[in-house]
């Protein structure tokens, strides 16, 4: 068993990243993920662990800070909230070209623009659909709970150092401000600068002696070139899809309807499945860890188990629910629900929604 | 007698000249006359006679040096338009006994890189930042960059950089001496022989207070010249340096020892 404790979201993430042998955290207060980095200042990373913790100008310069060092082959991370994440876009396009691992946190608010400071899911878009210019994805994986802000963040890296790609790990507002029992993983050490330099190759840390010096860079103006290159990612995407697929069921097994929903509106969504229980009404939770790539096959089967239709529970204008209808494709019913702009919708909302646009009469 | 062929006269005695092995062997892509070149090849001089070739990393920015990772044979990364400054402040926070320098055009490290610079300059990193000034945009085709001369023609200033609408040449290098990050600043040319022994020595300056550990940014100026977007022949293009460029951006040492150099 591990260290328990009660922490908030944005906390757990911090704990987690001094744990998970992080080398660098480059980030920009923003509410409401500013404890992120408060933790990580107050911590003294740098003596517990050797962790290099520092406060950039702005959300661009910390992507780019990760940038250069995600290209030493060190493990970098950064937080932010949405507006913060959306001036990282050209960082992550760029690095997602240049095939730099790195880890970045979005604690989701209200949009768009400078919207408010309320838990939202309206960044689903940009995370799963690339975000930045040109063609590329990035895997996305969406705690639920302040446990998983701890545990996805050695996931995060193992994924970004496997596929070369950076990593969001997607929550919101809710997640990152409520405390809850933690159950912290032990430290894992940072690695040595011999151990990064044998075990990643394609880093810039020094040409070494007797080999081929490295670049690390998106462009190639030969268009041909860069075709080949984008055949490249699209390979590593495709696997991404086939082997990094992540997921919760509950209640699925005699459900009659299923909700669809990820972060704080998968917690919501499980006290309507009491609720719709309580009234004798069959409803299952599917929940989606990794956005991208998004949990098809699952949905597959429970159309052809022959549910009877999907009620796609975001806190947004309904976004999610366009990648839950190219799944479904008009074979059952799809429907959204969600309040946006920074208010959570209620469990009984959430049942009240499932009735009219889903079971209806 | 026996007749001299060429690879009689090509013996490593008789060359006055040997290129840095840290030069690769392609092709620059640089417009003849232009100073890039010459610049891209001090700092590799430097690296190699500093013994830092395994220990050098580099960043190139936007700009017609975008490809200078193509020529400068270190390990190197590509940055976006005007963040330079912030990778290699990373890179040296997490590699802290690697040689660590950028190197960017105005455009890229006076216009959309300000706040890059500044900040970099004034958390004093302990980098080397290369800045070749030629007041245009070179690669887009010759448009109006921050360091623009007033009423210097521009195909965004066509009928000369008016100040009024248009706003004042940035001094970037004079701002940066003020700030108390930088422990070297300096602005230099290589436009000449002697010129580029002067801007040698001082990029050696520049890398030696890195690896000697001193605090804060060495940050070297190159005013050049852009022939082609100036719209005039090499040769001409150096004198109407001289006779422009430098009264306005004043060669030589702003800052030495983290000590402002009094004007004379």
């Amino acid at each position: 068993m591990g260290e328990l404790r009660l922490m908030k979201g944005n906390e757990a993430l911090a704990e987690a990243a001094i744990r998970a042998g992080v080398d660098g955290y480059f980030g920009y207060p923003i509410t409401p993920q500013s404890e992120v980095i408060e933790y990580l200042m107050a911590e003294k990373p740098f003596e517990r662990t050797g962790m290099v913790v520092l406060q950039a100008e702005s959300e661009v310069a910390s992507i780019n800070m990760l940038y250069g060092g995600g290209g030493t082959g060190k493990k970098v991370m950064t937080s932010s909230s949405s507006p913060g994440i959306s001036l990282m876009q050209e960082g992550l396009s760029y690095m997602a070209g240049a095939e730099i691992p790195c880890v970045v946190a979005n604690v989701v608010r209200g949009g768009p623009g400078l919207g408010d400071i309320q838990p939202a899911q309206s960044d689903y878009f940009q995370s799963v659909k690339g975000g930045g210019h040109g063609d590329y994805r990035l895997p996305v994986l969406a705690p639920a709970s302040v446990q998983e802000m701890s545990d996805f963040v050695p996931l995060s890296f193992d994924l970004a150092f496997k596929y070369r790609t950076p990593v969001l790990i997607v929550s919101d507002g809710l997640i990152g401000q409520m405390m809850e029992k933690v159950e912290l993983f032990d430290t894992i050490p940072r690695l040595t600068d011999e151990e990064v330099i044998a075990r990643y190759p394609w880093a810039t840390n020094g040409k070494p002696k007797g080999k081929e010096r490295r670049i690390l860079t998106s462009l190639d103006l030969d268009p041909h070139k860069l075709e080949k290159h984008n055949f490249h990612l699209q390979d590593k995407y495709k696997q991404i899809r086939e082997e990094e697929v992540r997921y919760e069921m509950i209640d699925c097994d005699d459900a009659d309807y299923i909700i669809i929903a990820y972060g704080s509106s998968a917690r919501i969504s499980q006290k309507t499945l009491q609720l719709a229980r309580e009234e004798g009404i069959k409803v299952g939770l599917l929940r989606p860890i990794t956005l991208w790539p998004f949990p098809k096959q699952p949905i597959d089967d429970l159309v052809n188990k022959g549910v009877k239709g999907f009620l796609s529970v975001e806190m947004s204008a309904g976004q999610m629910v366009e990648d839950i209808r190219l799944t479904v494709r008009e074979r059952t019913k799809v429907e959204h629900f969600g309040r946006y702009g920074g208010v959570i919708h209620s469990p009984e909302e959430v049942l009240e929604a499932l009735k009219n646009k889903i079971i209806g009469d | 007698m026996a007749e001299i062929t060429l690879q009689d006269i090509i013996k490593p005695e008789n060359q006055v000249y040997v290129k840095t092995k840290l030069m690769t062997d392609k092709n620059l892509s640089y417009c003849p006359g232009c100073g890039h070149g010459t610049a891209h090849r001090l700092i590799m001089e430097v690296v190699e006679e500093l013994g830092q070739e395994n220990d050098a990393i580099g960043i190139a920015p936007v700009g017609c040096s975008v490809l200078a990772y193509e020529f400068m044979n270190v390990d190197m990364q590509e940055a976006a338009h005007g963040r330079a400054p912030a990778l290699a402040t990373a890179v040296k926070r997490l590699w802290p006994n690697k040689l660590v320098f950028s190197y960017q055009g105005d455009g890229d490290l006076a216009a959309i890189g300000t706040a890059e610079t500044i900040h970099a300059c004034n958390r004093g990193e302990q980098i080397v930042m290369v800045f070749i000034n030629n007041g245009i945009y070179g690669m887009t085709g010759g448009q109006m960059a921050p360091t623009t001369l007033p009423g210097m023609k521009t195909s965004t200033s066509p009928y000369g950089r008016d100040l009024q609408s248009m706003g004042n040449p940035l001094k970037m290098t004079e701002l940066v001496a003020q700030l108390p990050g930088t422990y070297y600043v300096t602005r230099q040319a290589v436009h000449t022989p002697s010129a580029v022994r002067k801007a040698k020595r001082c990029i050696r300056k520049a890398f030696q207070n890195q690896l000697d550990g001193k605090p804060g940014v060495s940050f070297i100026e190159i005013v050049s010249n852009c022939n082609s977007g100036w719209k005039m022949e090499p040769v001409a293009s150096n004198i109407w340096m001289e006779e422009n460029m430098f009264p306005y951006y004043e060669l030589g040492d702003l800052k030495v020892d983290g000590q402002l150099v009094e004007k004379k």
